[in-house]
């Protein structure tokens, strides 16, 4: 016998598709915002620091590197909920993705900080530049440029990541989903409108990347070249 | 004090190693000295304490009225009496000429854009790239790398600029273009200490010429002394060179 | 904490390393084709490899997942074990990622060494076996080994949806009985990390070996 495909009540919920897809865009944002900074921050402790920041950043990296996102936001999300620590599901949620993230921002800064030469650094220091003028203009901006790919894909991997979150309760597109399964019982219709929302929304961010690359690295815009 | 530069009895070593064995000489206002030696004599090293890109361990030195001897040197107010440009160039990649010129006058001396932009301009037109402030150090041959690490040097207006081998990766073609600036810079009355290879540009343009050999100064004199030199090492030198 | 507790998260570990083994044979293998059809010649299935790469590396493995475990039924399977949906949507996932990894070592050893193999006058599937795989296998171990890594973290993704009994589905199984997330998500966290900690590590140095080795 075969089967009939039953998209119409599946689209039915399409402005349901539309807010879970939403959300899973603000959760995205907010965590690659706050993880690229906490990244860069630990990139330059890691590279810079004293011995014993360097081995905090280095076990928090190996840490979170080597233990699946499910289990880190299970045990953050549960965990602090045990304790009695209340707090918006949203923002668990982001701080688990933050706390994710921010290990594999480390290590993507940590390589472009360290592909910068010392003779751009000495000619900055000749020119009397201080440290922090140094780290901003000679360092950070170049290795941002090199590794801005390496960072896309991480950042874009994050957002289809965040699907599991909806085991600890966010109504992110993939949370909605279930919704929308147990009421139309059109499972593999719902698993296919997903997989083409996700798909569309892993290209405009691959697009929005692309963009904000070109706002932000003049040099990329001109030459065109992948750098 | 007229002296610009003044080393006496510097010493420098990395570890164990003593790179410069006592090295006594100065270099007046206005004055264009070239060292000259096999690599290894510790002439680039000698370059690069006068910015303190290394400290010394021994003697005095002396540059532009700071102590480089001293811990407490003012390495800010150094480096904006200093000017160094490198054989490798260094330009900022990701800057263009105008932008790698404009740098230091704008986060160093606190100039506004508009007057590091005009600052830029200026030195860019001094060596000759006035027309390629707009370009990328990818989008510029060797020669012109260097001639705007020359002009983002000249930017902050030093008392004294520093040339370590800066022809030394360039083709001969490229090379005269760098040299030419440099004359112009000397005719110009700045002071200037250049590590080099250049013999003829040397014996043109220098006042004085200064031949290390083993981390000593070997022999020093005017730019004669390259035509005779009075040791024996420094003969087998200039044969070797040309 | 009581022992069988202990118990059933080892078995959990056992459950991790069975679905990570399926997942890089079988996504191994097809990996391998994907990688091959990557470099084909032939313009519509190196266009077919492209886009099955970028169709399964942009869309949540959760939902593949969903979709290998709803998928059969429509094909007149009465009901999917949890494994075999795991493993089929992991392996797809896997062979994803692993084609892209491969095929940028084949070609990185391509360019010059096929232009000399032809020179040999070797055939194209002279030159594949006997010059390039051989060289390409060198340069692939480093990322490949790093790649079981995601692997074995993405084993977790199979305890929602298709509920296969890992290490992650039991230890929140107990969770619900004990109410202690700490110390079983912790454990469970401790267990990942023994397993893949030191395939991280071995990566690592297969990769400076390697890059000592070309320098």
């Amino acid at each position: 016998m075969a089967y009939e495909f039953d998209f119409q009540s599946v689209l039915a919920y399409a402005p349901m598709f539309l807010q879970g897809a939403w959300t899973t865009l603000i959760l995205t944002f907010w965590a690659t915002l706050a993880g690229f900074v906490l990244g860069t921050l630990c990139a330059v402790a890691r590279t810079g620091g004293p011995r014993w920041l360097r081995l905090l950043v280095g076990g928090y990296v190996e840490v979170i590197r080597n233990t699946p996102l499910l289990i880190q936001a299970y045990f953050l999300i549960f965990g602090l909920a045990s304790i009695g620590a209340r707090m918006p599901i949203m923002l668990g949620v982001v701080i688990a993705m933050v706390v994710n993230i921010g290990s594999y921002t480390t290590e993507v800064m940590r390589a472009g900080i360290e592909s910068i030469k010392r003779g751009q650094i000495e000619a900055a220091e000749c020119l009397g530049l201080s440290r922090a003028q140094i780290f901003l203009h000679v360092v950070l901006r170049p290795a941002m440029e090199r590794v801005y790919p390496s960072l896309v894909s991480l950042y874009v991997l994050l957002m289809l990541g965040s699907s599991v979150l909806s085991a600890v309760g966010v109504e992110e597109l993939f949370g909605v989903s279930n919704r929308v399964q147990s009421v139309t019982y059109r499972n593999f219709e719902v698993f296919i409108v997903l997989g083409v929302i996700y798909l569309a929304m892993t290209l405009v961010l691959r697009g929005v990347f692309w963009a904000l690359g070109q706002l932000i690295f003049p040099r990329r815009r001109r030459l065109g070249t992948a750098l | 004090m007229s002296a610009l530069v003044k080393f006496v009895d510097m010493h420098k070593s990395f570890g164990d190693l003593e790179i410069l064995k006592g090295v006594t000489f100065s270099v007046e206002r206005g004055e264009v000295v070239a060292i000259i030696g096999q690599s290894g004599s510790g002439k680039s090293t000698a370059l690069r304490c006068m910015d303190r890109l290394e400290t010394i361990q021994g003697g005095e030195l002396w540059v532009c009225g700071h102590a480089l001897h001293r811990d407490d040197v003012d390495l800010k107010a150094l480096r904006r009496d200093v000017g160094i440009v490198f054989q490798s160039y260094n330009l900022f990649p990701h800057l263009t000429a105008e932008q790698n010129v404009a740098l230091a006058p704008r986060l160093v001396a606190s100039k506004s854009h508009a007057e590091a932009s005009d600052i830029a301009q200026a030195v860019l037109s001094k060596v000759g790239l006035a027309e390629k402030r707009a370009a990328y150090p990818e989008q510029l041959s060797g020669g012109q790398q260097q001639r705007v690490a020359i002009a983002r040097s000249l930017a902050m207006q030093p008392k004294l600029m520093l040339f370590d081998e800066v022809t030394s990766a360039l083709d001969p073609k490229l090379t005269g273009e760098v040299l030419r600036v440099m004359e112009r810079l000397a005719a110009d009355g700045m002071t200037m200490i250049l590590v080099t290879h250049e013999m003829q540009f040397a014996r043109n343009v220098a006042d004085r010429v200064v031949y290390m050999r083993d981390g000593r100064i070997h022999e020093m004199g005017g730019p004669e002394i390259l035509i005779k030199p009075q040791t024996p090492e420094l003969a087998d030198f200039i044969t070797h060179e040309q | 904490m009581q022992p069988q507790f202990l118990l059933s998260l080892l078995d959990g570990v056992l459950g991790t390393i069975v679905l990570s083994v399926l997942t890089f044979i079988c996504g191994g293998l097809a990996g391998f084709v994907v990688a091959l059809a990557r470099i084909s010649p032939l313009r519509s299935v190196s266009f077919a490899a492209i886009a099955y790469i970028q169709v399964f590396q942009g869309i949540p493995l959760l939902v593949q997942m969903g979709l290998a475990y709803f998928g059969p039924i429509l094909l007149g399977f009465e009901s999917v074990p949890p494994l075999a949906a795991a493993a089929l949507a992991m392996s797809v996932f896997a062979s994803a990622y692993l084609g892209q990894i491969w095929y940028g070592c084949l070609i990185s050893v391509a360019k010059p060494q096929w232009e000399a193999a032809e020179c040999l006058g070797l055939t194209r599937w002279q030159r594949m076996t006997r010059v390039v795989l051989p060289q390409a296998m060198r340069i692939a171990t480093p990322p490949t080994v790093g790649f079981l890594v995601i692997i074995v973290k993405n084993t977790s993704v199979s305890s929602l949806v298709v509920g296969y009994q890992e290490l992650t589905y039991n230890a929140k199984v107990i969770n619900n009985a004990t109410f202690e997330p700490f110390l079983y998500f912790g454990l469970a966290g401790i267990f990942y990390f023994l397993i893949c900690y030191p395939l991280s590590v071995q990566s690592r140095a297969l990769e400076r070996k390697f890059n000592v080795g070309t320098r």
